[in-house]
């Protein structure tokens, strides 16, 4: 890195309609939006060498809303609106078309999932920064914001404890703002094994300030100042048959897969298991669970 | 026992059954003066009592006399013989005090070294050995004007609130610190030294040319080694001292033997042993050591490939030999009954000093209490052993039918392998394959349809590029009550802990709430500590006894109230926290305790029951209405096990708290 108080942010914003449509009145889609906006204007205003990277989460899809070292991406202001903010919006309508095309294809599901696709986010967002690792020993350092509100999809629990290890491999946080209702998660366990930093906050009409107090600040300074640390985490996992969230389970001594009930056979590796013991209470195998 | 002097008429006796010298005992500061009647009697006694080291007396209810022995450091006892009892136990107690009034006039200043801190408790434990309960408290406060100091810090504060509270008995506050002080006494290494290595008995005699003696050097290490080289021997000794001979003459006769053996003198030895019997038995093959290698033969595992040929027998060839004194022994071929060769004596010691030795050092005192030593042991170990035998007889012919069988005619003996599987991974990425949708609870509450909701998401989008954002996007009450909420706790306390490398929680506090704080968990763990110990609860003493804990652990936790309340706030977080264990274990703890598992016998300590629990409940597999009912009360009292079992952990989670932090 160049310098160091220079921050590459990958942000990842949530745009689940069915998360939005409910959400509570304090914000809704046009506020955040709003507040997010700014956000980017001053990450990208508070020093010439940072860049941001947006990234939609939808229902059916993820994709790149802005790139800020892309050449493309510098469009000239036309409007009222500063240039980004434009050229934002503009792409933010264009993904939710193409999201809610892609939905309607899939119209043979009976119900609906409120989860939006974290996992496909991660992944974009950690294959840019690989991108960016690999360009040279200049870069700024990488770190990830997921603006997140939809609840957790159990059924991508694997998906995200894998982003999150590659995530912790590589060395970038993973810092959360959380405006859904209850607390998530993953997105806990993201924060505390990256090392980022986890927020729900109280005031959603503040949103803005709650982003530039704590997430506007460089790796670098981080280690200065003292940022809000959540009480503890939600260490749970989800079983692997139903993709429950559970917290006491059976677990595969040969793979590790965790399953909410006693079955004769893994359904990960194959391997059979010995019949239950007479007191299948005390034999159970806890899965650590702090709250 | 504050008094300074106390005079009572006793009889001076050399031992019990003596008659007794009539006379008067006065008992000072320092000393103990026995002056008998008759001025011209010779058994006059005056001396300190730091020389005393134990006294005895004997009990009241018994039969006996009233009398007191005093035992001296060089191992001298002094039997008096009071009038009554009452003499006796004012006597008794006096001694007792000047025995710990000894280390007090040390000096305070030395007996902060912990060394010394324990000689004093253990006076007090052979003090209250010695004496019963009742009489431990005025006496010991007596004595404590100069041990004070030692005893001030925690013991004597503990002690006073405890026992001076009627929480506690006297007996039982000291049980638990006799237990300390054995674990500390016993500390004394009771390893025992091991043979030495070189063959001791092989210690030449000394030979004076001018005059024909052979001077034998028998020291009680030879001896030992000779007993347990020798079991023959040691069996003659046992059977010939002091019956048929002396220790004396035994030993001549054996060094004799030696002497010829020596010699190499075959036939004078055959000549010796033919007219003396006793000698013979020296010079025969040890009998006792034949048996027992005979045994050994037996169980070796026959499956054991031992076999030789003449190459092995280096014994025989000319260039080898071994040499013992310098010259080459040639064994003949005849007589071999009253030879020994080198390499047997050489097995042997090699054998014993492996073995190691079963008596001690301090039982090396001369010969006659060195065999019984050995033979005692000897009688234990057999003991002990007759049951290996039997049992390696069955391992042995288990091991011969294994061993017989043939390989080739064994059938097939393959392990199933199971053939490597893994679950396609797509399965897994692919969200759409998930089979039940049991994902959230507040997974679709709304009612819109998914175009609606997407309407929604583009109407916000088209709205704020036609109106813009709101100036300002945040008010500011909003922001600042935002940035008050995110750092209103960064001056606490909780972030600046851990920070400097060896500071811990309780060195911050300030002293005085720290010294409350510590003396609080140090008796709540006292009082806990007799609580589990008066479990299970059999009778009504125990009852009461935890009866009277629980209410003293009631009256801590209001303590801990005032506590708290009395600090400053900035630590009372800190205060909360690590009290709150403390509490915990009464506001959950007690309570919770249904009185009727108290009483049961089934609420015995947890691992034991749990596993207990398990069995029984494995064992009650019938369905009948009575092992039904059984297994109701035990799975009730499962349930409580279990619970109590999490308030151990509490309990034990508690402890290590404090023993981190403090």
């Amino acid at each position: 890195s160049f310098s160091d108080d220079v921050s590459l942010l990958v942000v990842l914003i949530d745009t689940n309609p069915f998360f939005w449509s409910t959400s509570s009145s304090s914000l809704n889609f046009h506020q955040f939006v709003s507040h997010v906006l700014v956000f980017l204007d001053l990450i990208v205003r508070l020093s010439q060498l940072n860049q941001i990277v947006v990234i939609a989460t939808g229902h059916n899809t993820c994709d790149y809303i802005y790139d800020s070292s892309l050449d493309t991406d510098q469009v000239t202001g036309e409007g009222e609106l500063p240039a980004l903010y434009s050229f934002v919006l503009q792409r933010l309508e264009e993904f939710v078309n193409k999201d809610e095309k892609l939905g309607a294809k899939q119209e043979g599901l009976s119900e609906k999932r409120a989860s939006s696709l974290l996992s496909g986010s991660l992944s974009m967002a950690l294959c840019y920064i690989q991108r960016v690792f690999r360009s040279g020993p200049l870069h700024p350092q990488p770190r990830i914001l997921c603006l997140q509100g939809s609840p957790d999809g159990s059924e991508q629990y694997v998906s995200i404890m894998n982003a999150i290890f590659s995530a912790q491999r590589s060395m970038v946080p993973i810092d959360c703002c959380y405006v859904g209702s209850h607390n998530s998660a993953f997105l806990q366990q993201a924060s505390y094994i990256t090392g980022g930093v986890y927020v729900k906050p109280q005031h959603l009409e503040g949103l803005y300030q709650y982003l530039a107090t704590v997430f506007a600040v460089d790796l670098h300074s981080r280690s200065f100042l003292q940022l809000p640390r959540p009480a503890g985490v939600d260490f749970r996992a989800s079983c692997f048959c139903h993709k429950t969230t559970i917290d006491m389970g059976y677990v595969c001594s040969v793979c590790l897969s965790i399953f909410c009930k006693h079955h004769d056979k893994c359904s990960t590796c194959g391997s059979v298991f010995g019949k239950a013991q007479l007191d299948a209470a005390s034999d159970r195998k806890r899965k650590a669970s702090e709250s | 026992m504050s008094s300074g002097q106390v005079t009572k008429r006793v009889k001076y006796k050399t031992s019990v059954k003596d008659a007794g010298t009539p006379g008067r005992l006065s008992l000072v500061k320092e000393r103990l003066v026995f002056r008998p009647n008759n001025p011209n009697s010779a058994s006059k006694l005056d001396m300190q009592f730091k020389y005393i080291t134990n006294h005895r007396y004997t009990k009241e209810g018994s039969n006996k006399a009233p009398m007191l022995n005093l035992t001296s450091n060089q191992g001298a006892s002094y039997i008096f013989e009071f009038e009554s009892y009452e003499d006796l136990h004012t006597c008794r107690d006096f001694v007792g005090c000047a025995n710990l009034m000894k280390f007090g006039h040390k000096g305070v200043a030395e007996l902060l070294h912990r060394q010394q801190k324990l000689q004093i408790l253990e006076l007090i434990r052979k003090f209250i050995q010695n004496n019963p309960a009742e009489m431990i408290c005025s006496s010991v406060q007596g004595c404590c004007k100069t041990i004070d100091f030692v005893l001030h810090s925690e013991l004597q504060k503990l002690h006073q609130q405890f026992v001076g509270g009627g929480v506690l008995t006297e007996a039982e506050f000291w049980a638990t610190r006799k237990k300390l002080l054995e674990k500390d006494s016993n500390r004394k290494a009771k390893q025992r030294g091991g043979l030495k290595s070189s063959v001791l008995a092989e210690s030449k005699p000394f030979i004076d040319g001018r005059t024909n003696r052979v001077t034998f050097n028998l020291t009680p290490e030879i001896v030992r080694e000779i007993f347990s080289e020798k079991p023959a021997v040691h069996r003659a000794y046992l059977n010939f001292v002091p019956s048929k001979m002396a220790d004396k003459d035994f030993w001549t006769k054996y060094c004799r033997a030696e002497y010829l053996q020596r010699s190499k003198n075959i036939a004078a030895a055959i000549a010796e042993a033919a007219e003396d019997e006793e000698l013979a038995i020296f010079l025969k093959p040890d009998d006792i050591l034949a048996n027992e290698t005979r045994r050994k033969i037996r169980r070796v595992d026959p499956t054991l490939d031992m076999e030789t040929d003449q190459g092995d027998d280096y014994s025989h060839l000319p260039d080898h030999g071994i040499f013992r004194d310098g010259s080459k022994e040639v064994p003949e071929s005849g007589n071999e009954l009253y030879q020994r060769t080198l390499l047997q004596d050489l097995n042997r010691h090699a054998a014993v000093v492996l073995q190691g030795t079963p008596i001690d050092e301090d039982q090396l005192k001369d010969t006659q209490t060195v065999a019984e030593a050995l033979e005692r042991s000897k009688q234990e170990r057999s003991t002990a052993s007759k049951d290996d035998d039997s049992s390696a007889d069955q391992e042995r012919l288990k091991g011969i039918s294994q061993a017989m069988t043939i390989d080739d005619l064994r059938g097939s003996n393959d392990h199933h392998l199971a053939p490597l599987w893994i679950k396609d991974p797509r399965d897994y990425f692919d969200s759409r394959q998930a089979s039940s949708v049991k994902t959230s609870i507040e997974a679709t509450k709304g009612t819109m349809s998914s175009h609606e909701s997407y309407g929604l998401l583009r109407e916000s989008i088209s709205q704020i590029k036609s109106m813009g954002l709101n100036h300002p996007v945040v008010a500011s009450e909003v922001a600042q009550k935002v940035l008050s909420v995110l750092t209103h706790n960064i001056s606490s306390t909780k972030y600046n802990l851990g920070k400097k490398p060896g500071e811990s929680l309780l060195d911050s506090l300030p002293t005085s709430v720290r010294d409350e704080l510590l003396h609080h968990h140090i008796s709540i763990e006292e009082l806990m500590k007799h609580f589990w110990s008066s479990y299970p609860i059999t009778n009504k003493y125990l009852n009461t006894k935890v009866t009277k804990l629980k209410d003293e652990m009631s009256k801590m936790d209001s303590q801990l109230q005032k506590l708290k309340e009395a600090v400053q706030p900035d630590i009372r977080h800190q205060i909360t926290l690590l009290i709150r264990p403390m509490q915990q274990v009464d506001d959950y703890f007690f309570p919770k305790l249904p009185s009727s598992i108290i009483r049961s016998p089934l609420f015995y300590r947890t691992p034991f029951l749990f596993v207990w629990c398990r069995r029984s409940r494995q064992q009650c597999s019938t369905t009948t209405p009575s092992s039904r009912r059984e297994l109701q009360k035990l799975e009730k009292s499962r349930m409580d096990i279990l619970e109590r079992r999490n308030l151990l952990t509490l309990y034990v989670g508690w402890n290590r708290n404090f023993v981190e932090t403090s």
